[in-house]
This record gives C-alpha cells, structure tokens and sequence, in this order.
C-alpha cells in the first residue's frame, strides 16, 4: 500500500470525555494499559504498510506531539513520507481554527499535494480497532468507488450510541444511498467508523470545492451532499471495534478487553499494536498481592487485591488496597486500605491510606489528572 | 572524526559454557535476565547513563542473536552521529585471519576501531556481569589518581576471597599484587574485570602482549601481572552496590530471585538510572480469573491461568489453568499447558511444555541435599523445544531439542 498515504484528523470537538479530555485531545487519551487511541489507528496503517502519514492536530495537542515524537516508535522516522504532526497555523486565509475537517484539510493541502501517493486514508481519532487496509482499498478499486466508507453493523446498541455518530444505508451492491448524520433517531445500525478511502485527486477537489462555498463538514459537505454525484461504496468490518464517545463508552471498552476475544481481536490479529516504550521495569506482584482479571502493565508494584482493572504502567497497589472494576492510568498510587470500585483515575493520582471511592457500573467515579485525595 | 575522552571495548564474545543449554545457540550477553533485559542491557545502559556513547561490542560465539538485539543501539540511545555502538567480529587480514584468542587479544585486533576516536582512556567491560555503575566517576578517579590502569574491585566476604582474582593494595588503594584464586587471602579486594586505561599505555602494552610468544592474550592473565611486574600506576576502584557474576546456572537463578526480594538491592526502578532493553512489542499481561500470583516478575505479553508464585517471567509467558509454577525463570514466549507442576526450573526461549507435564519433581527416596549440591537442583530446559503432554523431568536435569527424549522419565 505504498500507493496509499493516511490522514488522520485528531480535532474532533463533538466527542468529550469531560475531565479526561479537559487537557489532551481523544486521539491522546490512555487506553488498555499501554498505548493512547492514536496508537491504534496508527498501527493499522503502519501494517497495512503506509509510509507516509499526516495527524492533523486541532487542540490540545501537545501531548499528543510528546507521544509521537519522531514516529521512530510506529517505524515512521523515513526519508521519504514518515510522520509529518499538522498542527493550526494562522495565516491571510486561515484563521488557525477549524470549523470542521474540511478546514483542517484545506490548510494542510500543501503537504496533501505534495504527497507522491495516489489514494488517501482519512481516519478519525475515536475508533479503536485492529485492521489492515487491503481488503478494502482492493474493494474500492473493484467496484470503481469514488469513496470507500469502512463501516460496522452496530448490533444490540441503544439509538442513543449511534446519534452522535454518521449512519449509513446501502442498496444490495453494498452503494451508499442515505447517510445520515447525527440522527437523533437512527434508521440504521451501520455505523460509519471515520474511515474514508478516496482518491487522492478527488479528495483535492472536494476539498477546494466545498472551501470555496464556505462549507466545511466533511460528512455533510462532501459526503450526504454528494450521494448522487459520487460513488460512495461501504466496506464492512466485522472485528471488535471500541468506539469512544463518552466517559461510559471508555470505561466500558477498557473493561471489555478482559474477553479473550476482544483482546485477541484487538491485539493479536491483522498486526502488533504499537506504542512509545517508557523503559520500564516489569510488574511486581508482592507476597500479599491478589489479581485477578486484569490487564497490568510494566512498571506496576502490586501488593493489593486487584480485580476487574486495566492498571497502566508505573501503577502502585499498597498493601491491603482493594480496586475493583476500574481504570488506573499511568503513575497514580494507591495507598494503603483503600477501597476503590468503578472508579476512573487520570494519571499522577494519589489516593491517600484509607479512602473509599465508590462508582457505579453505569456512571463512574472520574478523578483528573494529578489529583491528592 | 570526532575524538572521544573514552571508548568503551565490551567484550561479548565468550560462549559461557558453564550456562549448558542456555548458551547453546546464542552468546552469553545475550541471555535473558530480569523479565525484559538481556544481560547485556546491564553494561549497555550502564554506558549511556555514564555519559560514554563510544562503544565496540566485540563478538565472536554465536552473535547472530546479540547482533540483531544490539541493532543501531537505538534502545540504549546509542544511534549516534559520533560514536554509538559498534559490532567487532573477528575479521580477515591480508594475509591471515584469526579468531579472537583472548580477551587482550579481542582489543588489539580492534586497534584501529579505537585509534579512530583518538580516546584518552578505554574502559573494559564484559558482558555477563549484572550491576549498576558509573564508569564516569571510576573514571575521574582514575584521573584523581593519575593512573595507568584502574581496576573496579568489590569487597567480597572474606570467605569466599579465594573465588576470585583478588588485588592487594596500600592504603591509598594503589594495588602492589594481583592474586588470582588465592588459597591464602591478606584482601577481600575481588577484581570486577572492569578496567580503564589510559590508551596510550595500553597501546603499548597490547602489542608487546602480541609478539610474546606463550602469552594467552589475556588481561587478567599476562596485561595486568605484567603492568604490575613493570611497576604501572596502578589502583582498585571501591564499588559499592549490588554486582553478580551470573556465568552459571545457579547464579543466573539466583540473581533472577534477588529481584524477588521486598526491596531488592538492585534497584530497577530509579528513574535517574534506567536500565534499558529492546521493548517488545506487546499488550500489557493478563492475569484471568482464578489465577493465583504472588512475589513475582511479569512482564508484558503474558497471559496467566495458573498459579506463579517466586518466578520471574519473560514476555509473552503463557501459563495455562491448574498449573503452577514455582521458584522459577520462564524466558520469553514460553508456553506452559494445563495442569503442569514447574518447580525451580529455567526455562529458554519460546519453549513449549504440554499439559499435564511435571518439570523438576524428585524422586521419593531422595534424602537431604547438601547445600553445596543446590545447583543440582535446577531444571533447564532449553530453548525451541516442544514437550508432549505428560512429560516428566527431573529436578537437576538439563534438556535441549538434542537430547529430551532420553530424559523422559518412565512412570
């Protein structure tokens, strides 16, 4: 897939995870232990063998730049094409903030230009998935699409999971024939994962045409407006797919990688996941330690009951703590006796002896980063 | 090229034959250690936290595995414009080609790898040593001394001085004798086998090393009694801190188990003293449901059913249900079944142990073992291999793809 460059659009401002994305993008946000939601979606165009990737930043972004760093991590550290991180810029003609993608991408459209690829992959920063590309540029090329949308039938979902998000409809050859977005009542479980595959020529077109109308939503602007005119084809995913969009959402996909099967969807097909490395130490389990269930990364020091959590790296569990049912981001140190369940913690936490923190299931306790309790 | 004050000339070509199997196929600074490292992560970072980032590693057994490990150095920030890291095999002369024959003779066949820094001083380090130390601070005492060669020395317990190659030294450490192995011991001063010299003296002392006939080419042997006989400034470098030998099979075991310990003297988690490895790539472990783990090592990739209690275990470590595996070092991608008991047993590399399996039980009408006899008491297995289920060995065996099948016991 030489052939093929990746755009991925980082500034998406209608997903909020409130305090968790108070100070870093979606696209930053920690996630299973080790990686950020970037990785992902940088990891499938890596093993689909993308060389030349551009992350458009919006806000926030700068822990988003520290993670990258020289893309030497995802192999992206090249002569030719690699990383290339598009932050805002102010200029005549721009004014540094994007009312939608169409904005962001007509302002990098030097870097898209200059590209010596001749199809590109637009992605989102909110789906987390592990899949390669192949499959479906061929089915573009097959069907002679002018865009490929990379969809997944949503399944047991409530309306309210998939109204935040762009539905699509198909006649039987799998064409797009209503796309509706943000429906407040969905008439379809397909879900549009943000993931568009056109041809790079194309795609400088549609851009500098809706620019020039002062239009600047890629879904509704390029897309719903062009259904007629395009050829706007739907390529089915059926892998796990975590899809980000709320607090709940996080909480609940970090806890689904305990199934085998999500996590062997996740992380052991199609390609390697990978992340920037911290150099740490491997987890301790001490002689009172009790885990069960969980994801633990390098770094830990465990000497707590451990049930039902996702702990990142560098996670300290004291001597007669208990956590259940929770997410303990990078650093945070949880002191001796305490009680946590369905509990949310930011990275840098300390959670002092004694205290109990109790969530629910279906509504858990956040605590931002940095936090004394 | 750029001159540098210090070359470091790392010595990674012994094969550590007394580490049996596990050395079979790779060098020993390429053995795993500690859950994630390879020894020679030890020297390595060691260096890069030291401030020298001109490096020869000098190969020469099995180097197919340490080369790619070592790579462009990238892990231990050793991707330098100037300097960074450099494998020196034996190479082919115009009219000969030689073999490394030993540890003195590995740096004088690598004389112009160091002439090319134009260095002041060249640090010696080998690969099969676990510590933590700054070799920029033994080397202002070497300048503090106004030294030809400084010898890093550990004060050992004084029982046990007559192991080691033990220096002598006056008062203001400057080393007056060098007694390899003494019966008698008059110091505890044990020679680390880390040296800094300053190059042009050693320079000299290589090459009439080299036209000496009946010379073993070896630093501790002929270059350091030598310096001594000529009367070379020469002092012991204290160390103080935590530093092991791991060359056997009971010490690699034992310095895997020290890191067991509540606060173990090596300390892996000083963040102003990072030892650094080759990361895998891997998810963060997973410990199931109904799994049992207490004072042990895990590290990422792994995926644990059983129960592991006092082990320390690799990347990508499977442990299967109902099995347990105890007092013991599983190296990365082992794969242990269902129901399989593995008691104080090393375990190599991407091995495979099939259900019901019983590594390292004893035989019943065993009696007392004698403390000195320990090291009979651990199992190894070797690496790539893939036992049938059922499989029992015994405590103190040693396997690899040669030879398992003779070691099945009846039952």
């Amino acid at each position: 897939m030489r052939d093929t460059m990746g755009i991925i659009y980082t500034g998406d401002s209608n997903v909020s995870l409130q305090e968790l994305t108070l100070r870093r993008s979606v696209a930053a946000l920690p996630f299973g232990g080790r990686y950020r939601i970037i990785d992902f979606i940088l990891s499938n165009m890596i093993n689909s063998g993308i060389t030349n990737v551009g992350i458009i930043t919006q806000n926030n972004y700068h822990s988003l730049m520290d993670h990258l760093d020289t893309g030497k991590q995802w192999d992206l550290d090249r002569k030719h094409g690699g990383l290339f991180i598009l932050p805002p810029y102010v200029s005549q003609d721009n004014r540094g903030w994007y009312r939608g993608e169409i904005e962001a991408f007509h302002s990098n459209m030097s870097y898209i230009r200059k590209s010596p690829q001749k199809y590109v992959i637009l992605s989102g920063s909110s789906m987390v998935c592990n899949l390669t590309y192949q499959e479906a540029l061929e089915f573009h090329k097959e069907n002679n699409a002018d865009i490929t949308v990379i969809y997944k039938e949503m399944k047991k979902v409530r309306k309210e999971d998939l109204s935040k998000h762009t539905i699509i409809k198909m006649d039987e050859n799998n064409r797009v024939i209503d796309m509706e977005v943000k429906p407040a009542n969905p008439t379809s479980d397909k879900l549009s994962m943000e993931m568009y595959i056109i041809e790079k020529r194309l795609f400088e077109y549609l851009i500098e045409e809706c620019e020039a109308r002062g239009l600047f939503d890629f879904n509704k602007d390029v897309l719903v407006r062009n259904l007629d005119k395009l050829k706007i084809y739907g390529f089915k995913y059926d892998g796990y797919l975590a899809n980000i969009d709320s607090i709940q959402s996080y909480f609940k996909h970090n806890l689904e990688l305990f199934n085998p099967e999500n996590f062997n969807e996740l992380f052991q097909h199609n390609g390697k996941i990978y992340t920037k490395v911290r150099d740490e130490v491997p987890a301790k389990y001490g002689e009172n330690a009790k885990a069960e269930n969980s994801l633990v990364a390098d770094g830990c020091i465990i000497n707590g009951q451990v049930e039902n959590c996702v702990l990142f790296r560098g996670v300290k569990i004291a001597e007669g703590a208990v956590v259940k049912n929770s997410v303990i981001m990078q650093d945070s140190e949880i002191q001796e006796k305490v009680v946590l369940e369905n509990v949310i913690l930011d990275k840098d936490v300390i959670i002092r002896k004694g205290k109990h923190l109790v969530g629910q299931e279906c509504y858990p306790v956040v605590i931002r980063k940095g936090a004394v309790i | 090229m750029v001159t540098k004050k210090c070359v470091a000339m790392l010595l990674a070509g012994g094969q550590g034959s007394r580490l049996g199997v596990l050395t079979k196929n790779i060098a020993k600074p390429a053995v795993p250690f500690g859950g994630k490292y390879r020894i020679i992560d030890f020297p390595l970072s060691n260096c890069t936290n030291s401030g020298i980032d001109t490096i020869g590693v000098l190969t020469q057994y099995k180097p197919l595995k340490l080369n790619s490990y070592i790579g462009i150095g990238q892990p231990w920030d050793l991707d330098r414009l100037n300097g960074g890291v450099t494998i020196l095999p034996p190479y082919m002369k115009q009219t000969v080609g030689e073999w490394y024959s030993g540890t003195a003779n590995a740096i004088c066949q690598n004389i112009e790898f160091i002439e090319a820094y134009d260095p002041e001083y060249v640090l010696i380090l080998s690969g099969d040593q676990i510590y933590k130390m700054d070799y920029n601070a033994m080397m202002l005492y070497h300048e503090e001394k106004n030294a030809d060669v400084t010898i890093a020395i550990l004060e050992v317990p004084w029982e046990e001085a007559s192991r080691f190659g033990i220096m002598n030294t006056y008062e203001d450490d400057m080393i007056y004798e060098f007694v390899e192995k003494p019966k008698n011991p008059i110091s505890n001063k044990a020679s680390m086998g880390i040296y800094i010299f300053s190059w042009k003296k050693l320079r000299q002392y290589l090459i009439d090393d080299m036209n000496t006939p009946g010379s073993n080419n070896d630093f501790g042997k002929d270059i350091i009694p030598k310096m001594l006989k000529d009367g070379e400034r020469m002092f012991a470098y204290p160390f103080k801190g935590y530093w092991r030998d791991v060359g056997t099979i009971q010490s690699l075991w034992e310095a895997n188990m020290d890191l067991l310990e509540e606060s173990s003297e090596l300390d892996l988690y000083d963040t102003g003293w990072k030892i650094y490895s080759r990361n895998p790539v891997e998810p963060p472990h997973y410990i199931a449901l109904g799994a049992n783990v207490k004072r042990c090592i895990i590290t990422e990739g792994g995926i644990i059913y059983g129960d592991v209690l006092h082990s320390v275990l690799f990347a990508g470590v499977t442990v299967g249900r109902g099995s347990r595996v105890n007092n013991s070092i599983l190296m990365p991608n082992v794969k242990i079944g269902d129901n399989v008991v593995i008691e104080n047993a090393i375990i190599a590399e991407n091995t495979v142990i099939g259900d019901n399996s019983y590594i390292g039980y004893s035989s019943e009408d065993e009696i007392k073992i004698m403390s000195d006899e320990r090291e009979k008491n651990i199992t190894v297995i070797g690496e790539n291999l893939i036992l049938p289920a059922g499989y029992r060995l015994e405590k103190g065996s040693m396997i690899d793809v040669d030879n398992y099948k003779l070691f099945q016991a009846v039952v």
